[in-house]
C-alpha cells in the first residue's frame, strides 16, 4: 500500500543505518550513579519532590508538573538522592540544568505502580499520561498530554510516526521490527484514547523488516501500515501528515486544526504502558553508532544514566572520537563533554570519527544557484531567506514565511558553498522573537502608562471640582444673606452659559489687539516715506488688525454688557 | 556532492562539446581568445582581491573568474585583437563583478557585461571580424596565422578570412531577395549554417549534461527556446520576409546563451516560477532586438536586461509556502 501524495523537494543522503542494526536491542547495565534534569520535555522545570538523603524507590516521581507548564521526572533506579543543583545536559547551549543525582542502591525495587483505571473518563487518562512522565519520544519531547488535548474534538486520522528518516537513527526501527506487538498495543491505546475514524503507522520504505513485523502484528486490528518513499525529512511531522493524507498544517497552526494527531511510535508505546501498567518513562531505547564505536547498535537503558557508561558499553574508541553527536546528523547538535545524562528526547548519539564528519570547509558566498530551494520540503526559498537574514533585514525574513522553516537542514546539507543555512534562520527566528517580545512587554508598558495618565488626570479634575465647591462654599458663607441669592444666580448663570473666555482675557486680547494696529500704523507710516512699494500691502495689514481690534472690543463690550445685566 | 569548485568545473566541461565544434569548424582563433580570456580574468581577480585584501588563492580556486573568462572567450569573435578581449574580460571581472561586491553579489552576468561594452565601443570589430568557416577561407588559417591576427603581429590580413555570420547576412541580404537565393551562399553549407549548426548543438549536448546533473534546471532554456519559437513562428513565419526559426535557434548564440549564459545563477531569478518568466522575458527581448533592433545577435542586451528585472522577479514569483492558501508577494519595505 504505498502513498498517492508528496511533499515539495527532500534529500537522499547515505542513510547509514546497517551499522547499529546489526544487533539486537541490548539493555544497559545499571550504573552507580544516575543524573536527572527535571526538565527533559518542552516546557518548564517541574517543583522538586524529595530532598538530598531521601531514598527512592523506581518509578517513584522526583518532581511534580503543572499539566500545560511542566512535566514530572521519576527516578529510574531505587537508591538515594545524593544531590540536587545544576549539572550540565545535553542541549545545543550546554547550559546547566537543575538535576536530581541519585546513588543507585543496584537493587531496582520498584515503587507501587497505578494503572489507569477502566473507568477513567478520557481527561482523566490524559492526566494520568502527564503523571506518568509521558512526553514525545521521537525528538522534540512535547507534552503528549497537551498534544492529545490540543484537539478539540476527535481527530479523524491517528497516525503513528515510524519513518524515522534521519540517518543513522534507528532506534524507533529497531523497536518495530523487535517489538511489533507493544507498538501495535501502544497504536491501538491511542487509537481508543482519541478516538479517531483511521489508525495509520507511516514508515519509510527503506525498513522492510520493520515494515513486515508490523503488518503481521497488525493483523485484525484496522490499523493500516503505510509505506512511504525513503527521502529525507518524510519523519517530519507536517511532511508524514501531507504524505499520508494529502493535506497541509496551516501555517503556524497544529495538526489538530486538520483533524490529525501524529505520535512517535516509541510514545505510543510509552503511552500503552502508562496507561496498562502505571509505568513511568524511566527508559528509553537509543541508537549509538558511529565509526567511533566498535560495538555499536540500540541500547535501551535508564534516564539519568550517564553517557559515558553508554558510550563504553558501546565500546568507544576515544582516539578515534572527533564529533559527538546528539541526534541524527542533520539535525541534530554536538556535545562537547560525555559526563551528561541521558534524557527521555535522546533518539540517538553518534561518535563519529574524522573520516565520518570532516570538519566543514569554509563556507564560500552564496552564488543564488537554487539546490536549497530544490531541496526546501516547505517550498521556501532558502537562499532568498539567507539573504535577508546575513543582511539583518529578518522582518523581510519573517515575509518570506521564515517561521515555516522546519530546521531539518535538507537545505545545508545541499549547498555548495557550505553554508550553516538553517544557524541563520535561527538566528533570525531568535531575533524576532525576542523583538515581539519587547514589543510586547513595551505595549503592555505604554498601556499601563497611559491608564495612569488617565486616572492621575481624572483624580486631578476631581480634585479641582472638590476645591472649587469649598471655595464657593466659602464664598457664600463670606458674603451674608442678601448676596447669597444673588451669588447663587451668578454661580447659576455660569453655569449655564457656554464656557467662554472670562473678562481679563478679553481685556488682555483688546490691548494686544490694540498694540497691533499702533505697530501697523507706525510701519505703514515708516513705508509711505521709504518704501512706496510695500504700501499696499502693509494698508490691507491694518485693516485687518483694525478689524480684529473692533471685534475684541465689541466682544468686551458684550461681556460687560451681560454681566451687567446679571 | 557538490560544491560550488565543482558546479563551475562542470560547467567549462559542458562547453566542451560547444567549443570543440568552434575550434573545428572556425579554426584556432577561437581556443587563442578562450585562453587568453581566461588568463586575463584569472590575472584580473588575483589583482582585485590583491587590492580588496581578500585570500586570493582560495577565491581563484573556486573556478568563477576561469568561467567568467570562458565564457567570454566564447562569445567574442575569434579574430578579434587581443586588446579588445582584454577590455572585455577585464571590465567584467572589474565592474561587473567586484564593484558589486565579488562573487555572488553582482547584479549583472558578468560576461555580458564584458561583451555589451566592446560591442557599443568597437561595434565595427565586434560585428564584422566573425571567422568564416575553416573549409571557406581560400588558405585556412593556421595556428600561427590566427596568432599573428590576435597579437596584430606579422602580415596576415584578417579581411580574407573573415565575414558576416548567417544570422546577421540573412536579415539584410532577404530584403532583396527570397529565401532560396539568400540560402544559396556557401556560409549556409547544406542543412541551417554552416558550422554553426554543429555549434549550436553542441552546446545543446553540453546544456542537457548540465540539467541532467541537476547543475541548472529546465526552467530558463525551455522558456527561452520556447519564447523564441513562438515570436519566430508568430513574426517570422515568412521565410521570404524575415529570418527562419532555424536559423534563430541554430545560427547564433541561443544555445549557448539559453544554456551558458541565461542560466548563470547569481544574475538570474531563483524561484521556478520566476525562471520561467527570466528565460521567457529574454527569449521575446532576443527576437525583438534581432528582428527590429540593429544587433544580429542580441544575447546580451537580452540577458542584461532582464538581469534588472530579476529582484522584481523573485519578490513576486514566490513558491507557495506549504501551509498557506496562496503564494506571498512583494517585500516589506
Amino acid at each position: 500500500m504505498g502513498t498517492r501524495y508528496d511533499f515539495p523537494g527532500g534529500i537522499h543522503p547515505p542513510d547509514n543505518k546497517q551499522q547499529s542494526l546489526q544487533t539486537p536491542i541490548r539493555q544497559a547495565p545499571l550504573p552507580a550513579q544516575l543524573i536527572v534534569p527535571l526538565r527533559q520535555h518542552r516546557g518548564d522545570p517541574g517543583h522538586v519532590l524529595v530532598a538530598v538523603g531521601d531514598r527512592v524507590l523506581t518509578g517513584q516521581p522526583l518532581s511534580e508538573g503543572e499539566p500545560g507548564l511542566s512535566v514530572p521526572v521519576h527516578a529510574p533506579t531505587s537508591g538515594t538522592i545524593t544531590a540536587i543543583g545544576p549539572h550540565e545536559v545535553p542541549h545545543p547551549s550546554g547550559l546547566e540544568e537543575t538535576c536530581i543525582h541519585i546513588e543507585a542502591d543496584g537493587q531496582d525495587q520498584w515503587c507501587e505502580l497505578a494503572p489507569c483505571p477502566a473507568d477513567a473518563s478520557t481527561l482523566e487518562r490524559y492526566d494520568h499520561l502527564h503523571r506518568t512522565g509521558v512526553v514525545g519520544l521521537g525528538g522534540a519531547g512535547f507534552p503528549t498530554r497537551d498534544k492529545l488535548q490540543s484537539a478539540s474534538e476527535a481527530p479523524k486520522v491517528l497516525i503513528l510516526n515510524g519513518a524515522e528518516c534521519e540517518p543513522y537513527i534507528t532506534a524507533d526501527q529497531a523497536l518495530m521490527r523487535e517489538r511489533p506487538d507493544s507498538v501495535i498495543a501502544g497504536a491501538l491505546a491511542l487509537w481508543q484514547l482519541v478516538g479517531a475514524a483511521q489508525c495509520l503507522i507511516g514508515i519509510e520504505d527503506n525498513k522492510p523488516d520493520a515494515i513486515e513485523a508490523l503488518r503481521q502484528a497488525a493483523e485484525g486490528t484496522g490499523i493500516e501500515i503505510r509505506v512511504v518513499p525513503t527521502r529525507y525529512p518524510s519523519g517530519g511531522e507536517k511532511q508524514l501528515i501531507q504524505l499520508l493524507t494529502g493535506q497541509e498544517v496551516p501555517s503556524g497552526g497544529l495538526p489538530a486544526d486538520i483533524g490529525v494527531l501524529c505520535q512517535n511510535v516509541a510514545t505510543a508505546v510509552a503511552v500503552d504502558r502508562s496507561l496498562r501498567l502505571g509505568e513511568p518513562v524511566i527508559q528509553r531505547i537509543t541508537t549509538f553508532t558511529g565509526e567511533a564505536l566498535t560495538r555499536p547498535g540500540n541500547i535501551e537503558a535508564r534516564i539519568g544514566t550517564p553517557l559515558d557508561h553508554l558510550l563504553f558499553e558501546a565500546g568507544l574508541d576515544p582516539d578515534q572520537l572527533h564529533r559527538l553527536i546528539m541526534g541524527g546528523p542533520l539535525m541534530g547538535f554536538d556535545l562537547t563533554t560525555t559526563g551528561l545524562p541521558l534524557i527521555k528526547t535522546a533518539n540517538c548519539l553518534i561518535a563519529g570519527t574524522a573520516e565520518e564528519f570532516p570538519d566543514s570547509p569554509i563556507p564560500q558566498p552564496c552564488i543564488r544557484c537554487g539546490l536549497c530551494e530544490q531541496a526546501c520540503p516547505v517550498d521556501l526559498l532558502p537562499q532568498q531567506l539567507y539573504w535577508f537574514a546575513s543582511a539583518g533585514e529578518h522582518h523581510k525574513a519573517e515575509h518570506f514565511d521564515l517561521f515555516d522553516c522546519i530546521e531539518c537542514g535538507a537545505c545545508d546539507w545541499v549547498c555548495p558553498s557550505h553554508l550553516p543555512l538553517t544557524d541563520y534562520y535561527r538566528h533570525s527566528k531568535g531575533v524576532l522573537r525576542q523583538e515581539k517580545k519587547e514589543q510586547a512587554e513595551a505595549d503592555h508598558a505604554r498601556q499601563r502608562f497611559e491608564e495612569r495618565q488617565a486616572r492621575m488626570e481624572r483624580e486631578q479634575a476631581e480634585r479641582e471640582e472638590r476645591r472649587r465647591a469649598r471655595q464657593q462654599a466659602r464664598e457664600q458663607r463670606r458674603s451674608g444673606e442678601p448676596a447669597e441669592a444673588g451669588g447663587t444666580e451668578t454661580g447659576a448663570a455660569s453655569a449655564a452659559a457656554p464656557p467662554g473666555p472670562d473678562r481679563e482675557t478679553l481685556i488682555q486680547r483688546r490691548d494686544q489687539a490694540r498694540q497691533k494696529v499702533e505697530e501697523a500704523e507706525a510701519q505703514l507710516a515708516e513705508a509711505r516715506e521709504q518704501t512706496p512699494e510695500a504700501v499696499p500691502k502693509l494698508e490691507r495689514a491694518l485693516n485687518k488688525h483694525r478689524k480684529r481690534l473692533d471685534a475684541a472690543e465689541k466682544a468686551l463690550s458684550d461681556a460687560r454688557e451681560e454681566a451687567r445685566s446679571c | 556532492m557538490l560544491t560550488s569548485q565543482r558546479i563551475m568545473l562542470w560547467v567549462m566541461a559542458a562547453t566542451l562539446p560547444g567549443l570543440l565544434a568552434l575550434i573545428h569548424f572556425f579554426g584556432w582563433g577561437v581556443l587563442i581568445s578562450v585562453l587568453w580570456c581566461m588568463g586575463v580574468a584569472m590575472a584580473t581577480e588575483a589583482l582585485i582581491l590583491w587590492i580588496r585584501a581578500r585570500p586570493v588563492q582560495r577565491t581563484l580556486m573556486d573556478g568563477s573568474a576561469a568561467l567568467t573568462g570562458l565564457l567570454l572567450g566564447l562569445s567574442l569573435p575569434p579574430l578579434l585583437p587581443w586588446w579588445i578581449a582584454l577590455v572585455a574580460t577585464a571590465s567584467a571581472i572589474i565592474l561587473a563583478k567586484h564593484l558589486y561586491g565579488g562573487l555572488g553579489s553582482n547584479l549583472f552576468n558578468p560576461a555580458m557585461v564584458g561583451y555589451a561594452l566592446v560591442l557599443v565601443s568597437f561595434p565595427e570589430a565586434m560585428t564584422t571580424r566573425w571567422a568564416l568557416p575553416l573549409s571557406l577561407q581560400e588558405t585556412p588559417l593556421g595556428l600561427l596565422d590566427s596568432l599573428s591576427v590576435f597579437t596584430g603581429l606579422g602580415s596576415a590580413s584578417v579581411d580574407a578570412f573573415t565575414g558576416a555570420t548567417p544570422l546577421d547576412d540573412y536579415k539584410h541580404a532577404i530584403d532583396g531577395a527570397v529565401a532560396s537565393q539568400v540560402t544559396a551562399a556557401p556560409i549556409y553549407g547544406d542543412r541551417i549554417a554552416l558550422g554553426w549548426e554543429w555549434v549550436n548543438l553542441g552546446f545543446l549536448a553540453g546544456g542537457l549534461l548540465l540539467i541532467q546533473r541537476r547543475i541548472i534546471t529546465w526552467h530558463i532554456p525551455v522558456s527561452l527556446l520556447g519564447a523564441l519559437t513562438f515570436m519566430a513562428l508568430l513574426f517570422g513565419y515568412d521565410p521570404d520576409q524575415s529570418v527562419p526559426l532555424g536559423l534563430h535557434l541554430l545560427a547564433g548564440g541561443t544555445m549557448f546563451g539559453a544554456f551558458f549564459i541565461a542560466t548563470d545563477p547569481v544574475s538570474a531569478a531563483t524561484s521556478n516560477r520566476g525562471k520561467l518568466w527570466y528565460g521567457a522575458g529574454i527569449g521575446v527581448l532576443l527576437y525583438t532586438i534581432r528582428a527590429w533592433g540593429s544587433y544580429p545577435d542580441a544575447v546580451a542586451f537580452a540577458v542584461l536586461l532582464m538581469n534588472l528585472a530579476v529582484p522584481f522577479l523573485d519578490y513576486y514569483t514566490r513558491p507557495r509556502t506549504r501551509g498557506h492558501q496562496r503564494a506571498g508577494r512583494g517585500v516589506p519595505s
